[in-house]
């Protein structure tokens, strides 16, 4: 501990509505094992989701060894890396229940949202990541981060309900002016004096939303629903000017990254996918790290993914239809290198989460993150021998490194986990065969007993 | 109203021209005969709609000037019954959507209030720049409320934001600071950026129920303008003159006549062929080194130009949109078209061997249908289908075995060769015999819209047929299009669903019969059609609102039609 004691720094903190605290935040600030805020509050756990389109070769892909030191095969290479915090599920099902295999929906539509879609236009419901932040997400600057690195602002598998997508960042200047350009309040500036606009917003919102109430009274039931979404967002907006009147905690990871200059080129080409996902990354991790949000999604490749490879002619999807299966490796040898690039970036967004110091740990130890895809074998917009993973130890509730044999169970069971690991008490998720109360409970770690 | 105000704000209708009796419209002359309102049959459900952002755009635009226009990204609506439009009725709205709409609104109230704007943007100065002047705060916000409200504000709520900038301004220290947060209000408000329609007795036909006059002033400046009303229309509502059958004509007459015409004629077409596309439109560089963002850019542009000009300025037959060699050209595209060009946007028409005729033969349509790295027959006919005769060819049906599509065979040169898969395995062959007969003539241009003759040293077959009329190529295809009965349904159904916001049901036929006939005895003449909605019963009248459904993206499948008769025409249902 340093000579700068906890109750020497926080008396400084409470005693103060404008303190000067000249000292970045040290561990100090922190209890003695790493596991809460000095002011006694737990450190936060954060759900996340990522999001990759088309699967994996499964050939290549699935481990042979469950449990703990799994193989790795090629496909799997960049998971070497991260192995230890992540968790891998193989012979997942997405159950159709009797209605259509809409190819490249109905399977991230049940890994979402836990129903089978019965057309093409039938969206989700709310999403896991919604439903995980009404328990999680409603203190923080933002209730939930949605980016995209497709560049297309139609790509998001983030649905409050079956009409109101989450727009994601596509844009990564855009997405850095929202989280730290002027009304960034940084947790470790010194001083702090509320902003006199914030206190004048604020009045006049609550004039905006007495509007709402006139309007209501003239339409019916479904358009009421959207103006309670519309009061919901004022709301919102009403919660972000309180918190711009109040000082935030200190946090000693947040550094507001450099302001970016220059927006990364448009286009699917796969090194321009991956520039737009290791930018957007970089600021969804500082966003988490500042406590901007607890609740993120991530899209490395929508479904039905367009990525493409300088100088081949398909793009991924068509790939998988046309290409010819190798007669050597048994396998269709681009579709492969496709998600092998979605692969290394899957590795490398978890891998920008442990370079966060909090506590004794990383940032991933108080993180969950949900990785799904859309297709088993995407040659055959198959549903079955679908995988997924998890990354992060959620503060101690998930325990990692290890390959799971889902047995032909559903998708769902990994979300239905996740749910309960963020301390939503619910007792099952997913409709009819989608429907489990069953958590994989090799992964839940035994801290809630004790 | 202050003279700086309404300088803007009336600007945009300046250059209306209305005669006695007839309209000029895009050099045209046409009847502005009085079209009487026959009993309304139903009409539509009263909407709340989502403005778009263009929307949202055009009516700061017309407000306060065109300096106002801060660069937004709106969150996407879904496409209903082929239109974002209709998608307005039904799409949420977020969190992060409010948001969006915050940071726009405290950016466009910031430059309002600006040193440099206010002068001409507030039509009055405070007595003390740093201390409340609520006369000065009421004569603003009444006059931009009821502009961006599109009806006057209540005395009520007017007190009420004159009281918020007194005490904003107390608190900033400035009166415009104090006017600006409470202009971020209006801008942020659900009566701004939500389209609420409200109903009324309709006095001409006891027991049914018509649009309010505000609700029909904006209902129709959205179709037409794609705007908010404008100052005289507002007044026309609030005089009771829209409700009448004469002012209603004069009002339509005088919206088509206005400039502001070809921007919501641009918008309807921008919707209808899903040229928002062409935002996220990007090709390989090594296959397509020519193909650029602008490239994308401009072949939208391209299309509306093409539009604008065959349909307003040549006051032109919509059929003849799809065979016209005339087209406008940027240095972009003329790189495409391998044309010489100079700087700029300057006309340029094909000459009368080209195979190049009519909007399918655009960069817009043939890039964007296509994939990445290549053309695809499959796409641009689905596409044909889909955008242009309303018809839905469903996705891929599950369970396919897909390794009877590929491609394992080198001397597969063409897409001709290698879709003919497609047509032998059944399952596959139903949509794709419909889809790619049409995409195949297409295949004369790469997916880049570069003309070619052969594909890899293989000569290409363009020949086939739409609907049971032949083709040899891409001139023959346009011709048979021309000619496709569905091309003018679908337009007229299409143009029916984005001037009421909703998707079309059975219990539209009437009015989509009559305006179909009415399209047809006017030469399919655009404007004509456009007039025809907004003065048809239907338009403005408002049925009892019942459960509301997404209807599929079309009436009717290629797969019925198929089973139908095969290669015969297909008809819309309705």
């Amino acid at each position: 501990m340093s000579k700068y004691s906890r109750r020497r720094i926080l008396r400084g903190m409470v005693n103060g509505t404008a303190v000067s605290v000249a000292l970045p935040l040290l561990n100090c600030f922190l209890n003695t094992n790493g596991t809460a805020l000095a002011s006694g509050k737990p450190m936060p756990v954060r759900f996340g989701t990522w999001f990759w389109g088309l699967g994996a070769t499964n050939a290549i892909f699935v481990p042979k060894k469950v449990g703990r030191d799994y193989d790795i095969p090629s496909q799997l290479a960049p998971v070497a890396r991260i192995r230890e915090h992540v968790n891998l599920f193989t012979n997942l099902m997405a159950f159709r229940d009797g209605e259509p295999n809409l190819c490249h929906h109905s399977g991230w539509v049940i890994g979402r949202a836990g129903v089978a879609p019965k057309a093409e236009g039938d969206k989700p419901g709310e999403t896991i990541d919604i439903t995980i932040a009404g328990q999680i997400g409603r203190t923080t600057r933002y209730r939930t981060l949605t980016a995209t690195a497709t560049g297309d602002f139609r790509n998001t598998v983030s649905y409050e309900n079956a009409n109101a997508p989450s727009p994601p960042e596509i844009s990564p200047i855009n997405f850095y002016s929202r989280l730290f350009g002027a009304d960034f309040q940084d947790p470790n500036a010194p001083g702090f004096t509320p902003n006199p606009r914030a206190i004048a917003r604020r009045s006049v919102l609550s004039g905006v939303m007495g509007e709402i109430k006139t309007l209501e009274r003239t339409v019916g039931a479904e358009d009421r629903q959207r103006l309670d979404e519309y009061f919901s967002g004022l709301r919102h907006l009403e919660q972000q000017f309180d918190q711009q009147l109040t000082k935030p905690e200190q946090i000693a990871a947040c550094h507001a990254p450099p302001a970016m200059k220059e927006e990364p080129r448009m286009g699917n080409e796969e090194s321009l996918v991956a520039e737009r996902h290791r930018m957007l990354t970089e600021l969804m991790v500082m966003a988490v790290t500042c406590d901007q949000t607890r609740v993120f999604n991530m899209t490395y490749s929508d479904a039905q993914a367009n990525t493409t490879q300088a100088g081949y002619e398909k793009p991924h999807h068509t790939t998988t239809h046309e290409e010819r299966i190798d007669d050597q490796v048994h396998y269709q040898p681009h579709c492969a290198w496709f998600s092998a690039r979605a692969i290394e970036a899957w590795a490398s967004f978890v891998e920008a989460f442990t370079k966060v110091k909090e506590g004794d740990g990383t940032l991933l130890d108080n993180v969950l993150i949900y990785a799904n895809t859309d297709h088993g074998e995407a040659r055959i917009h198959s549903l079955d021998n679908m995988v997924a993973f998890t990354a992060g130890r959620a503060g101690g509730r998930i325990k990692t490194g290890l390959h799971i044999d889902a047995g032909r169970t559903s998708v769902t069971r990994v979300g239905f986990t996740a749910m309960r690991a963020m301390g939503l008490d619910v007792p099952s998720w997913g409709v009819r065969s989608n429907n489990t109360s069953q958590e994989f409970k090799e992964i839940v770690a035994d801290v809630r007993s004790g | 109203m202050s003279r700086r105000v309404r300088k803007f704000a009336l600007a945009a209708t300046a250059a209306t021209l209305v005669l006695a009796g007839a309209v000029l419209l895009g050099g045209q002359v046409f009847s502005s005969r009085p079209t009487a309102r026959t009993a309304p049959p139903f009409g539509s459900e009263k909407r709340l709609r989502l403005l778009t952002q263009e929307q949202y755009l055009n009516t700061l635009r017309y407000v306060f000037g065109p300096d106002v226009q801060p660069v937004v990204n709106f969150a996407a609506v879904p496409r209903v019954d082929g239109l974002l439009g209709v998608g307005t009725s039904f799409a949420g709205i977020t969190d992060a959507q409010l948001e969006i709409y915050q940071k726009t609104a405290a950016t466009v109230a910031a430059q309002i209030l600006s040193p440099e704007s206010r002068g001409f943007l507030v039509p009055c100065k405070p007595a003390a720049e740093e201390r409340p002047d609520d006369a000065c705060a009421r004569e603003f916000l009444s006059t931009v409320g009821r502009l961006l409200y599109r009806r006057p504000i209540d005395d009520t709520r007017i007190a009420e934001l004159v009281q918020q900038a007194h005490q904003a301004t107390l608190g900033l220290k400035s009166f415009y600071a104090g006017l600006e947060v409470v202009l971020e209000g209006l801008l942020l408000s659900p009566d701004t950026l939500l389209v609420v329609e409200q109903a009324e007795p309709d006095a001409e036909h006891p027991g049914r129920l018509r649009l309010d006059a505000y609700s029909l002033a904006s209902r129709l400046s959205l179709f037409l303008w794609n705007a908010a009303p404008d100052d005289e229309l507002l007044t026309a509502a609030q005089s009771g003159e829209l409700q009448t059958p004469h002012g209603l004509a004069r009002a339509v007459d005088r919206m088509l006549a206005s400039p502001r015409f070809e921007t919501g004629l641009r918008a309807f077409f921008d919707d209808m062929l899903a040229l928002e596309s062409t935002r996220t439109l990007a090709k390989d560089s090594v296959i397509y080194p020519e193909f650029t963002s602008q490239t994308a850019q401009d072949s939208r542009e391209e299309t509306l130009r093409t539009i604008v000009d065959h349909l307003l300025t040549r006051h032109g037959d919509y059929r003849d949109l799809f065979t016209t060699r005339r087209t406008f050209v940027s240095p972009a595209l003329a790189a495409i078209y391998q044309i010489p060009a100079g700087p700029g946007w300057t006309p340029y028409e094909f000459p009368a061997d080209s195979p190049r005729a009519g909007l399918l033969t655009q960069v817009s349509f043939l890039a964007l249908h296509s994939h990445p790295g290549r053309s695809s027959a499959t796409k641009r006919g689905k596409a044909l289908r889909e955008l242009l005769l309303c018809q839905d060819v469903p996705r891929p049906p599950p369970d396919v075995d897909f390794s009877a599509v590929e491609n394992p065979d080198p001397n597969l040169h063409t897409a001709r060769e290698r879709v003919g898969v497609h047509l032998k395995n059944p399952t596959c062959a139903g949509c794709h015999r419909v889809t790619d007969p049409p995409g195949l003539a297409l295949e004369s241009f790469d997916g880049a819209g570069v003309y070619r003759a052969a594909e890899n040293g293989s000569p290409l077959d363009t020949s086939g047929s739409l609907d049971g009329r032949p083709f040899q190529d891409t001139v023959g295809l346009a011709a048979a299009l021309h000619d496709n009965p569905s091309l003018v349904s679908c337009l007229v159904r299409r143009a029916y669903d984005y001037a009421v916001g909703a998707p079309t049901t059975t219990r539209d036929r009437p009015v989509l019969r009559d305006l179909n006939k009415q399209f047809a005895a006017d030469g399919y003449r655009v404007p004509e059609l456009f007039r025809a909605i907004a003065l048809s019963g239907p338009f403005a009248a408002i049925a009892p609102e019942r459960a509301r459904h997404k209807p599929s993206p079309a009436g009717v499948t290629v797969q019925a039609a198929l089973s139908a008769g095969g290669t015969q025409p297909i008809v819309l249902a309705y």
